[in-house]
């Protein structure tokens, strides 16, 4: 449907803020390199303050940034105003244009591109078609739910056919469940319409769920660029497996090529490019290891409570916490508290930094 | 770590923007031209002389005694009045807030109380105190034959002003009050205070600061306003009759420059006080909506007195404007109560009231709509925008607020009868049409935009974003987004500098050429030669056509408003 999918790319992209309270500046972004393929859905993800909303803000034009440079597809964009700009942006808080029906908010910019009438009657039916909003061109924003409101902001920046497609944090305002439910449905609809999207959230299910690519930002610096996959199973960093998912660190050494020693036991461990005597952190997600009577880590149970789908137990390793989810309980030996026990690893599991 | 590139950035998407660049030129130029260059002109004329920078002039008119002692007057009655007006209006504010007012009727006289002062011109108040009280008064000759009594002076202009400007302290006051979180009081109450206590130990230091602002811009208000010293003064000048006299009676331009320039430095300090330190802390006691509903008071010890001393106030202000109305319609006010309309009628025959009327309406109808746009455009661009010269557009434009008009007349008459710097540029407008109406959209432009500013504030930011990242430039957003959102307040501000300048007086007195007859200045030259029935008539007239307007406005919001719009389809 859209006429031409843009890739978006950033270029060494920094931008400077100067702190309110101090009046020091800072960086909010930080020497970004993006690649953002045409067609493809990628999640800017990470807590608050990490810069994801400035970069969308900078890719859409409403901020410039204070080095490098934004390509839309091949053409360099710093210096165009975001009316000029080929990109479409729906806004966390929707946006809508209060004194406008649902027909003409969504027909908004197809007017100002000086379209036939006729033409952007049918735009206009169809977009809403597609979006599951046929019917209600004559509502007034304020007659519709929270829902239906982000569908008639996601219809506008559609129906424009735009290069890129941005959203902040479209679904925050939702409730959880409604949250689920149309994530699915904007991940539909970006595969339909094959349009290239950034989408910036802070929340990682919603990015696993509907991006092909996260790039993980903390304070201004993208700390990994990957499929949703490769960020869960192998992190950059202490930060991507923390906010990716629960993770434990084990304190390590490095035995030789894929094994380790965590607290006098030799385990199994993919570890990359580090050589045998290193210290490292051995990444264990709390479903990658069962207690045991005959494992291989000597771990002691401090917490044990029964959540339905797994035991939940807290054990010290050294001295050294960690939480451990036991799936299907029901058919497992189960640890009270200050019990001794052993943790078995699953296959392939354990990741070393 | 300095910014990088981004500034410039900025720069070119401005740049690419052709129709905001413009108008933001424009806009400086317009604020430069007749704001500041005036005001620096009354610098220049007061500093600098034949031979240079001088304090020459400064010594002169400090050696006039006349000059001194209307320093004097004019600070005394600032303070008297500035407090006075602050109490009542806190009385007032109080009242409605926290105690339960038993009748409609008093909501009423409340309401109407506020009103008034909006829509009447600034000096009828002077009007009806000489026909109440002065020699031939009603009250004092008829009722208590006391037959020598004079109200000139400084308690006539006191009372008058306090009972003019009251009803803007109790607006301000009304709306701190309402802020307060009745649950601070009543844990006060709760841990055994009693009512005065909590009063004094809870209520009025979170009001203090808002106290001390309703105070400064009543004081403003006060050593600014022209024609109520004028009408009541009697022999007590203040500043600003003190330099309208020293202009048009003893045509002496520099020393009138120069006080003017001294007027304006007592009117700057206060402002800038008043702007950048009380308002900023009274909202930081009380940026807390209240929680819930204040339980009011209904202890009638305490009902009573206060309601009934704020219904005689309130009757006693309506009564004295009810009187503008009756003096237009007795014969001879004072000796022959039969009911006329000669007044009405030699207002329109003998007095030229008809072209009075067209002129004064005409100009102001033209000032208004471009004050209410050029004010929402200022808004817009120091609420949405961000650009260089922002802040200057805010400064300006606010400044013209504390610039008294009898300042701003002078200004003009320096500024402009010999063009731009004397050049003879821009000559031609002096005398003119044009600069009444540019002085009307001066004098009414803080208001205007005070008021888009803060309606531009509760409009969620990305929904102009969002047209704009539609593809719409500047002017599109503004024009499709903006001024349909904030279509009441352009409204409200259209009425208001309509209002605001069909009744100005204290700078047109001094621009006013013999071909415009203003309705403001027949007044004041009618009440000044005593004829109080024709002045009277005027000002009735004026007052309907004022207050028509304010029906009208209300009317139009309530049917084409944006609020009622939305919500007229839920």
């Amino acid at each position: 449907m859209a006429k031409e999918k843009k890739g978006v790319r950033l270029e060494h992209i920094s931008k400077i803020y100067k702190d309110p309270k101090t009046g020091k500046d800072f960086y909010a972004v930080k020497d970004a390199n993006l690649e953002i393929e045409p067609g493809s859905f990628v999640t800017l993800l990470g807590p608050s303050g990490c810069g994801k909303t400035t970069t969308l803000r900078m890719i859409a034009g409403f901020e410039s940034p204070d080095e490098g440079e934004i390509y839309l597809g091949n053409e360099p964009i710093n210096a165009l105003t975001p009316n000029k700009r080929d990109t479409a942006m729906v806004f966390q808080s929707y946006a809508l244009l209060p004194h406008y029906n649902i027909f003409d908010n969504v027909a908004y910019g197809l007017k100002l591109r000086k379209m036939d009438k006729n033409v952007i009657k049918k735009k206009v039916t169809d977009i809403l078609d597609l979006v599951g909003l046929q019917g209600m061109e004559n509502r007034m924003t304020n007659q519709l739910s929270g829902g239906q409101q982000q569908r008639v902001a996601l219809a506008r920046a559609l129906v424009i056919e735009p290069g890129v497609l941005l959203f902040d944090e479209p679904l925050s305002n939702l409730d959880a469940k409604l949250r689920v439910s149309m994530r699915t449905e904007i991940r539909r609809i970006q595969q339909e319409a094959g349009i290239t999207a950034v989408y910036v959230t802070h929340d990682q299910s919603e990015a696993m769920a509907i991006s092909d690519k996260v790039i993980i930002m903390n304070k201004g610096i993208v700390e990994q660029i990957s499929t949703p996959q490769e960020a869960y199973y192998y992190p950059n960093n202490q930060f991507v497996a923390d906010f990716i998912g629960e993770a434990n660190f084990l304190k390590a050494t490095v035995e030789g090529q894929d094994m380790v020693n965590i607290n006098g036991s030799k385990v199994k461990c993919a570890t990359g490019s580090l050589s045998a005597g290193n210290e490292c952190n051995v990444v264990l997600r709390p479903e990658g290891a069962a207690l045991t009577d005959n494992g291989t880590v000597k771990a002691k149970v401090v917490y044990s409570c029964f959540m339905g789908p797994y035991q939940d137990y807290h054990v010290m390793v050294g001295d050294t916490l960690v939480k451990i989810q036991d799936y299907n309980p029901k058919n497992s030996k189960i640890y009270k508290v200050g019990d001794e026990a052993f943790l078995s690893f699953a296959e392939n599991t354990l990741y070393a930094l | 770590m300095a910014k990088g590139q981004s500034a410039s950035l900025d720069r070119k998407k401005l740049l690419g923007d052709p129709v905001l660049v413009t108008t933001i030129v424009l806009l400086i130029v317009f604020l430069t031209v007749f704001i500041l260059y005036p005001l620096a002109i009354l610098l220049v004329d007061s500093f600098v002389n034949e031979s240079g920078l001088t304090l020459e002039t400064f010594k002169r008119i400090m050696g006039l005694s006349n000059f001194r002692k209307s320093i004097t007057n004019t600070l005394k009655v600032g303070f008297v009045v500035g407090i006075a007006s602050t109490l009542i209006g806190l009385l007032f504010a109080y009242v409605e807030e926290y105690v339960k007012l038993r009748t409609k009727f008093m909501g009423g006289l409340f309401k109407l109380v506020s009103m008034l002062p909006v829509v009447s011109p600034p000096f009828v108040l002077s009007l009806s105190m000489i026909m109440l009280f002065g020699k031939a008064g009603i009250i004092t000759r008829f009722l208590l034959k006391i037959y020598d009594n004079s109200v000139y002076g400084f308690w006539g202009i006191a009372i008058v002003q306090t009972l003019t400007f009251f009803p803007v302290c109790y607006m301000m006051l009304k709306g701190l009050l309402k802020n307060i979180d009745p649950s601070l009081e009543e844990a006060a109450r709760d841990m055994g205070a009693s009512r005065f206590k909590v009063f004094m130990t809870v209520t009025f230091p979170l009001i203090l600061p808002g106290l001390g602002n309703a105070f400064l811009v009543t004081f403003i208000e006060s050593i600014a306003d022209f024609a109520n010293p004028m009408i009541i003064g009697g022999s007590y000048d203040t500043l600003a009759t003190t330099i309208y006299l020293q202009i048009t009676g003893a045509y002496d331009k520099q020393g009138a420059a120069a006080m003017a320039v001294v007027l304006l430095m007592i009117t700057l300090l206060m402002f800038v006080v008043q702007k950048y330190y009380l308002e900023r802390k009274s909202t930081a006691t009380l940026s807390g909506k209240a929680s819930r509903e204040r339980m009011l008071i209904t202890d009638k010890s305490v009902t009573i007195p206060l309601t009934v001393l704020c219904s005689a106030l309130a009757l006693f202000v309506i009564l004295m404007y009810v009187c503008v109305p009756f003096g237009a319609m007795f014969k001879t006010w004072g000796y022959d109560f039969h009911l006329t309309f000669k007044w009405f009628g030699l207002v329109f025959t003998k007095y030229k009231g008809f072209k009075a009327f067209k002129d004064s309406f005409i100009l102001s109808l033209i000032s208004a709509p471009i004050t209410a746009l050029l004010s929402m455009i200022i808004s817009y661009l120091v609420v949405k925008r961000k650009f260089k010269g922002k802040g200057f557009i805010e400064a300006v434009s606010m400044l013209a607020m504390a610039v008294p008009g009898t300042v701003l007349g002078i200004g003009y008459i320096r500024g402009f009868s010999g063009g731009l710097f004397g050049s003879g540029l821009l000559q031609g407008l002096y005398g003119t049409g044009a600069i009444l109406v540019i002085v009307f959209i001066v004098r009414s432009l803080p208001t205007g935009t005070r008021s888009g500013i803060s309606a531009l504030r509760q409009i969620d930011k990305s929904i102009e974003e969002s047209a704009y990242d539609m593809g719409a430039d500047s002017f599109r957003v503004f024009m499709t987004v903006t001024l349909p959102l904030i279509k009441d307040s352009f409204l409200s501000g259209f009425v208001t500098s309509f209002v605001r300048s069909i009744t100005a007086i204290s700078a047109i007195i001094l621009l006013v050429t013999p071909s415009y007859l203003l309705i403001t200045v027949q007044i004041n030259e009618f009440a000044e030669k005593g004829s109080y029935g024709i002045a009277c008539a005027f000002a009735t007239i004026l007052i309907v056509i004022t207050y028509g307007s304010v029906l009208l406005m209300n009317f139009m919001i309530k049917h084409f408003g944006t609020s009622r719009q939305i919500k007229a389809k839920e």
